[in-house]
């Protein structure tokens, strides 16, 4: 099968091309970019005028909640929602029921995976049953299959075991993830610590539950030369810990997620429990701290934080509603109308954080244009605007604060492995 | 105006000064009513009140009951210790269930912030905050701002103005202190919270309000002190280290109050803890209107189910 994507605008971060160019894939692979590429009988054709033509997309953070919950999200289901959203990767977190801990498990995302149109790549637990007591088998996950280590959705608190993380798997080169929460600073919180959760009476999450411990994580991977990838970073004061870390040349990387560029606290009396996740939205400082962090590369990559919850889960009293928001359909326009549009992003700027960035995180042969690269293509028509409403959402559920609103960047086509596996025709 | 155009009673942040000033007007009519021989009034003959307290309450839910009560409502109360919700049924399902009844005023206690907010969005019936969480008591804030001003003998605009009102003890974990606060600021008073810094934020100075740590200094001060429970268990979150040095810092004691002004009034939503934040003697003072307060809360409830209700003109209403 050969497909020729012509009349494109050719956006490659990694190798800093921006260029009107054709692209020839043949099977499973990049055959051709180049000028004028002559279509010919059998050829698919596809018109990417007024269109990016992208590296395919890469989400290194969803939870697609199976083994356990596969009422709210499956791998299969969750995998068609991230060709949806453009994205041709994703990295799913290992906190299921059970936890991603053994072989077996790594094993079975796989398989599930392949009933699916995109490429999964799951994170393991750091820890055996992700109770913080011993580190998993990390060497026989990787062999299985298993791309990086994380407890997400819970920290590792005891800092012996941090320790022992980080130097246990330098021998791995693989990133241990954290999920960056001081617990019992924590201490219940519900949303941001500040003046929105004292005028709605709201128990308060400070800002240093996330900071004290990235500070501690930095600290930890400068004395065991392990790499340390935080997880949705959210605070200015993150960012800046993670800059004065990476000046130091310690061998950390970050991500943000786009509601935490797009929203602030502001939002919880708003949306109650649809703007109720973990770290919680902070300030409109911490914000513009976020977006600085993205354009200057302090913040190295963007991830939905895709976390479904049921209608009726999130539909309780907000101190008792799951934290977590779904993120794969909106984390492209959300790029496009906050990075691009409002706040002056390149394209390479903006789209790095989701393709080369994540690849080279997570060491995929993957998030480039190349010739003879896989076939993983993502085209957005980035002026056309898109209506996010119930009906816009494929994701089986639609907890998202971004109802309702109509936001810049249409992903018209999704490719993987050479196959159209998205088209908004 | 004689009527509250708005479906629900959340919180004093969203009501207007002449809303505040219509309800105490309002709650001053009926005050004098019930407070002569007839209680009782026809104003919500056929409608029905339903009170959902989610936590236990003895005198706000005894208030409610009967205010309604004395407006001719039919009133139903829903016990959430014997009821479906012990087994597990959610909030919106068992308000949908009152619904379905045909309840018109929901009066809902609940330990989680914002819960009324969350249930008034999703349904047609009147939601009257009872409480909720730290958030807000709308119906205290309302009687406590009532309260203050009957005692200086107008209910008019800038008639709080110049007072300096200072609210003493958990501020942080109190949704009186919110309410309170609210409503006496909208109604022009200076405020001063006081108390240790773990219980008073200073993210409360986003009121406009001053932050006292000593109450020794404050108290000479103040026109009006409003005292609020201490709950014992904020102890063991290290919140403050002892009750004994909670009273030696904080209690309005005889010898505290001796500094007080003359025409100071002291008051408290109750129930009080004895010794604690309050001693003996100042209790049985005549400059403290704890039981007043009391009276007050029925007035004002009657008050707010009248201005929901479309606020029929009083001057022609009979009285039964």
């Amino acid at each position: 099968m050969k497909i020729v994507i012509k009349n494109g605008r050719i956006i490659d971060p990694a190798s800093r091309t921006d260029d009107a160019l054709d692209i020839l894939i043949e099977d499973d692979t990049i055959a051709d970019i180049s000028c004028g590429i002559s279509v010919q009988d059998g050829y698919g054709v596809i018109d990417a005028g007024g269109c990016l033509v992208l590296p395919g997309l890469i989400d290194m953070h969803v939870h697609f909640r199976e083994p356990g919950r596969e009422d709210v999200e499956t791998i299969y289901s969750g995998s068609k929602v991230a060709a949806k959203g453009g994205f041709t990767s994703v990295c799913t977190m290992p906190n299921t029921d059970p936890v991603i801990d053994n072989q077996a498990l790594v094993r079975f995302i796989k398989l599930e995976a392949e009933k699916g149109p995109i490429n999964v790549f799951p994170a393991a637990t750091i820890t055996k049953g992700m109770k913080g007591e011993e580190i998993s088998e990390m060497g026989e996950l990787i062999g299985a299959g298993a791309v990086g280590f994380t407890d997400d959705g819970l920290p590792v608190m005891s800092s012996i075991l941090m320790r022992r993380a980080l130097e246990y798997s330098r021998m791995f080169d693989v990133p241990i993830m954290t999920h960056s929460e001081d617990l019992e600073l924590t201490d219940d919180g519900i949303m941001n610590e500040g003046k929105n959760s004292m005028l709605l009476g709201l128990k308060g999450i400070p800002r240093e539950a996330e900071e004290v411990m990235i500070a501690r994580d930095v600290i930890l991977t400068r004395m065991t030369g392990g790499r340390l990838h935080v997880a949705h970073v959210s605070s200015g004061g993150s960012v800046e810990i993670i800059r004065r870390a990476k000046s130091d040349g310690i061998r950390v990387t970050c991500e943000t997620a786009p509601h935490y560029f797009s929203l602030t606290d502001d939002a919880v009396a708003e949306y109650l429990s649809m703007a109720k996740m973990k770290p919680p939205l902070r300030t409109e400082d911490d914000r513009k701290s976020i977006i600085e962090g993205l354009k200057r590369g302090i913040i190295d990559v963007i991830a939905s934080d895709h976390a479904p919850h049921s209608p009726n889960e999130k539909m309780q009293e907000l101190e008792y509603a799951p934290f977590g928001i779904v993120g794969l359909e909106t984390t492209v326009p959300l790029i496009i109308t906050v990075l691009v549009r409002e706040n002056g992003f390149s394209y390479f700027e903006a789209f790095e954080k989701v393709t080369v960035n994540p690849a080279r995180v997570l060491k995929l042969d993957r998030g480039e244009l190349k010739i003879g690269s896989i076939a993983d293509l993502t085209i957005i028509n980035p002026e056309k605007k898109v209506q996010i409403n119930e009906s816009f959402m494929l994701s089986k559920c639609k907890n998202t604060p971004f109802i309702g609103k109509e936001l810049f960047g249409s992903v018209e086509y999704t490719i993987c492995n050479g196959n159209v596996v998205y088209s908004n025709k | 105006m004689n009527s509250l155009k708005r479906k629900d009673l959340l919180d004093i942040q969203s009501l207007s000064v002449e809303e505040i000033l219509l309800i105490c007007r309002s709650a001053k009519y009926f005050k004098d009513i019930f407070t002569r021989s007839v209680k009782s009034v026809p104003i919500l003959r056929g409608k029905s009140v339903c009170t959902l307290f989610y936590e236990p309450s003895t005198r706000t839910k005894m208030s409610f009951d009967l205010a309604a009560k004395r407006l001719s409502a039919d009133l139903i109360n829903f016990s959430v210790s014997t009821s479906s919700v012990v087994k597990g049924e959610s909030l919106i399902d068992t308000v949908h269930t009152l619904e379905a009844m045909k309840v018109d005023y929901i009066v809902m206690r609940h330990a989680a912030s914002m819960a009324p907010h969350f249930l008034s969005r999703n349904i047609k019936a009147s939601v009257i905050n009872a409480g909720d969480g730290f958030h807000a008591h709308p119906t205290q804030g309302l009687l406590d701002a009532y309260s203050i001003m009957e005692r200086h003998g107008s209910l008019e605009r800038g008639s709080m103005e110049g007072l300096h009102i200072g609210i003493i003890g958990d501020i942080k974990h109190s949704r009186v202190a919110r309410s309170d606060v609210e409503a006496f600021k909208k109604l022009g008073a200076k405020v001063t919270l006081c108390g240790p810094p773990t219980l008073v934020p200073d993210t409360f100075k986003h009121y406009g309000v001053e932050i006292s740590y000593n109450l020794d200094a404050l108290i000479p001060e103040l026109d009006v002190i409003n005292l609020l429970r201490i709950q014992k268990e904020r102890q063991k979150g290290s919140l403050f280290p002892s009750l004994r040095e909670y009273h030696r810092q904080f209690a309005l004691t005889d010898e505290r109050f001796r500094s007080c002004r003359d025409d100071v009034i002291v008051m408290h939503p109750g129930p009080v803890n004895r010794g604690i934040e309050i001693d003996d003697a100042v209790m049985n003072s005549p400059k403290t209107i704890i039981n007043e307060q009391v009276t007050n809360g029925v007035a004002v409830r009657m008050a707010i189910f009248y201005l929901l209700a479309g606020g029929a003109p009083l001057e022609e209403m009979n009285e039964e």
